[in-house]
């Protein structure tokens, strides 16, 4: 599958952090680093103040819990919602899972992919919008789902995608 | 006097338009000068009714449904909010037959209350449970959910009493409660609608497992995909603190209990409990090789008691109403009910809860009401990505552990997905090992590999490349993984496959150029 996302040579060393970036993340090490088993917490409120979490602020994560970087770069490649790259202004999330599968989901992502352009974690060129694949979103009954930003929205048919699209893309 | 007025706020109905609904009738109630209260419920689990509105009136709630944004201001003409009659007027709710018919006991206040309203909790028989657990010793708690017979609900179906009973013998200076609400599996969304419909109830089912084993700390560890439950739960966390329910004094007991509710990041694997247990602890999600038993070294190495949400969620009413009152539903070795959800392509999907004992067949179509498309109903996959799949000759099995094992099926949470005849076998197959080498926790071969080798052995038989050696691969290939795997994750993988291989060998047949491998078989 190829990424549409840009990628540095691997020893490059990352982009420094924005003064913003540096404040997010001192903030969350500042609140979290004391909890037991903080990494995770950690990861989420630099992703959920930035949108990702950047490559240099992995250091500085080390250095506060006491792991080597290879141990905090190890988590953050572990999990699917972590994110290293800034998504666009909007995420969508498509289920892929087998109750959105009954009811048209494969159609449904062949639609969106071509539609946009972009193939699953890539963001269109416009800068409007990331499509991530997800595993089921917990409304199998209202199938087939997909999660715009922090909304879920069910039984999505073609209209109501380009719908979608045609809102965050405006 | 306002009229109370509902309108779930659970993700799932807000996901077909509730939150527009809910604005809509409270500007119509504004301009008509109608005093209402609004309540966000959560929801009743009949998703094909959602949005349902429902109107308390003298003679009970009555709802309406499916409402659109659209539909409100005639619901206003028609009288709505004395129950008055309209095209989407379904009576009372309790009546409605789909509702009727199931025995509610974990979900009986699911739908019925706002969610986060304590007072509403306790009217509704909150905290008896817990105040009952309160006057016990650990060990009449313990005895209480073993003679239940209830086991656990997240999978793989163990008595929880007898786990609780090890973490209450084990000797440790701290010990842990956790909650597994990962809920990665396809098809299932009942933990999701205790956290956005009842989430107190497993605030009670934790703190009794807290107080019967001697755990002061508890933490749940929730999906990433639900931040709706995460607030909501977040919120009801700080409530039931603030309220003495949790903190140094349980119910003015003398007895601690805290909770805390953290984000998994979006790996099916961290399901699983061990690496459950490793991703709490802030590392990656492997799975760690049992024994030692969570029950003995979980945790930060502690006594650890990790459930289900629902085997949780169950716990309350067993302590305040007797084991033996669990005990009397069910059937065989499945004791009490199952909160069932009907997904994928039905007529009326939901969340049914049935005592054990009811066949796939009832639900299918008394419940489910058939197809979404109105074709026929050709395979069932019951139990998740990794359960089987199975075909209509089966839809006679009654929903019981061992039943379903005798299938080498299982019922996993509940989850029920349908598909009609358009379902291509082969494909599903081909994503069970996808799905798996996605999710793979990597610490195995059988399952890091094979679920790889498998997909393109998958993709050589549809290209009808070799097909009896790569059917023949494919059997054995799954053969290594059952039993050659650390976890279910590769150990189950091929349940999926096989029981598509099994029950639908024509989608494996060499296909006509262009068709689709049910209009391949047909020709
Ligand atoms: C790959 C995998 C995924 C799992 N996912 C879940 C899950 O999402 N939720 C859950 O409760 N149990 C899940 N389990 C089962 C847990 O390992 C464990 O059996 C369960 O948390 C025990 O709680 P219970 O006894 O209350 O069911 C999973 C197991 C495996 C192998
Ligand atoms: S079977 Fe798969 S998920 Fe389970 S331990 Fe092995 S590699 Fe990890
Ligand atoms: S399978 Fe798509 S929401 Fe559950």
């Amino acid at each position: 599958m190829s990424l549409a996302v840009p990628r540095s040579a691997p020893d490059a060393p990352p982009p420094p952090l924005s003064d913003d970036a540096r404040r997010v993340v001192a903030d969350a090490l500042e609140r979290l680093a004391e909890l037991p088993g903080a990494l995770l917490p950690i990861l989420h409120a630099i992703q959920d103040g930035l949108g990702h979490v950047p490559p240099a602020a992995v250091p500085l994560i080390a250095e506060a819990l006491n792991l080597s970087r290879a141990e905090v770069h190890g988590v953050i490649s572990f999990y699917h919602h972590f994110r290293t790259v800034a998504p666009g202004r909007h995420v969508l999330r498509l289920c892929r899972a087998e109750a959105c599968q009954a009811m048209g989901a494969r159609a449904l992502e062949a639609r969106l992919l071509e539609r946009t352009g972009v193939d699953f974690h890539g963001t269109t060129a416009d800068g409007a919008l990331t499509i991530e694949p997800v595993y089921c979103l917990g409304n199998c009954a209202c199938a087939p789902s997909l999660m715009l930003d922090d909304e879920v929205h069910g039984r999505v048919d073609a209209d109501a995608l380009d719908a979608l699209l045609d809102e965050v893309r405006r | 006097m306002s009229v109370t007025v509902y309108v779930p706020g659970d993700s799932s109905a807000l996901a077909v338009g509730a939150g527009r609904v809910a604005r809509a009738i409270a500007a119509q109630a504004e301009s008509r000068g109608l005093p209402v209260e609004l309540v966000r419920n959560g929801s009743r689990g009949a998703y094909w009714l959602e949005p349902l509105v429902e109107v308390a009136t003298p003679a009970g709630r009555i709802a309406y449904g499916p409402v659109r944004e659209a539909d409100v201001s005639s619901l206003f003409d028609a009288g709505f909010l004395d129950g008055g009659d309209h095209a989407l007027a379904l009576g009372a709710t309790d009546d409605i037959p789909w509702f009727a018919n199931q025995e509610r006991l974990c979900f009986r206040r699911v739908g019925l209350i706002d969610p986060l309203d304590l007072d509403a909790y306790a009217a509704h028989g909150g905290w008896a449970g817990l105040d009952a657990a309160l006057g016990m010793t650990g060990a009449d708690i313990v005895k209480a959910v073993t003679d239940s017979g209830l086991r656990g609900r997240g999978g793989a179906a163990f008595p929880t009493g007898i786990k609780w009973n090890t973490v209450l013998g084990a000797q440790a200076d701290r010990k842990y409660i956790v909650c597994n609400a990962d809920e990665g599996d396809s098809g299932t969304f009942s933990d999701r609608m205790i956290f956005e419909g009842d989430p107190y109830l497993l605030v009670e089912g934790m703190a009794i497992a807290g107080i019967a084993v001697g755990a002061t700390m508890g933490y749940v560890y929730l999906r990433s995909e639900y931040p709706h439950a995460f607030r909501l739960f977040r919120e009801a966390i700080e409530r039931a603190t603030a309220a003495g329910i949790l903190g140094a004094d349980v119910r003015g007991s003398g007895r601690t209990f805290d909770l805390e509710v953290r984000l998994g990041a979006g790996a099916y694997i961290c399901g699983e409990e061990t690496s459950l247990l490793e991703s709490l602890e802030g590392k990656r999600g492997q799975v760690r090789f049992k024994p030692p038993l969570p029950a003995l070294k979980g945790l930060f190495g502690k006594p650890t008691v990790i459930n289900n949400v629902i085997s949780f969620a169950s716990v309350p009413d067993i302590l305040a109403r007797g084991a033996a009152w669990y005990r009397d539903y069910g059937v065989g070795r499945s004791r009490g009910t199952l909160p069932i959800q009907l997904g994928g392509n039905l007529k009326r999907g939901g969340l049914v809860e049935k005592a054990f004992g009811v066949t796939l067949r009832e639900l299918l179509y008394d419940w489910g009401g058939g197809s979404a498309s109105g074709r026929p109903i050709r395979a069932v996959q019951v139990g998740g990505p990794l359960g089987a799949y199975l075909p209509e000759s089966q839809f006679d099995t009654p929903l019981d552990y061992e039943a379903f094992a005798a299938l080498s099926a299982m019922l996993g949470h509940g989850g029920i997905v349908a598909f009609d005849d358009s379902v291509d076998m082969l494909e599903q197959a081909r994503f069970a090992m996808a799905f798996c080498a996605i999710e793979s926790c990597g610490k195995c071969t059988p399952c890091r590999i094979g679920s790889t080798r498998g997909v393109e052995v998958v993709d050589r038989i549809r290209a009808s490349l070799d097909r009896e050696k790569n059917l023949a691969l494919l059997r054995s290939l799954s053969d290594t993984m059952l039993n050659g795997s650390l976890c279910a994750l590769g150990g189950l993988t091929p349940y999926p496959v096989l029981s598509a291989l099994n029950h639908f060998p024509e989608d494996f047949a060499p296909r006509v150029a262009g068709a689709s491998a049910s209009e391949a078989a047909r020709a």
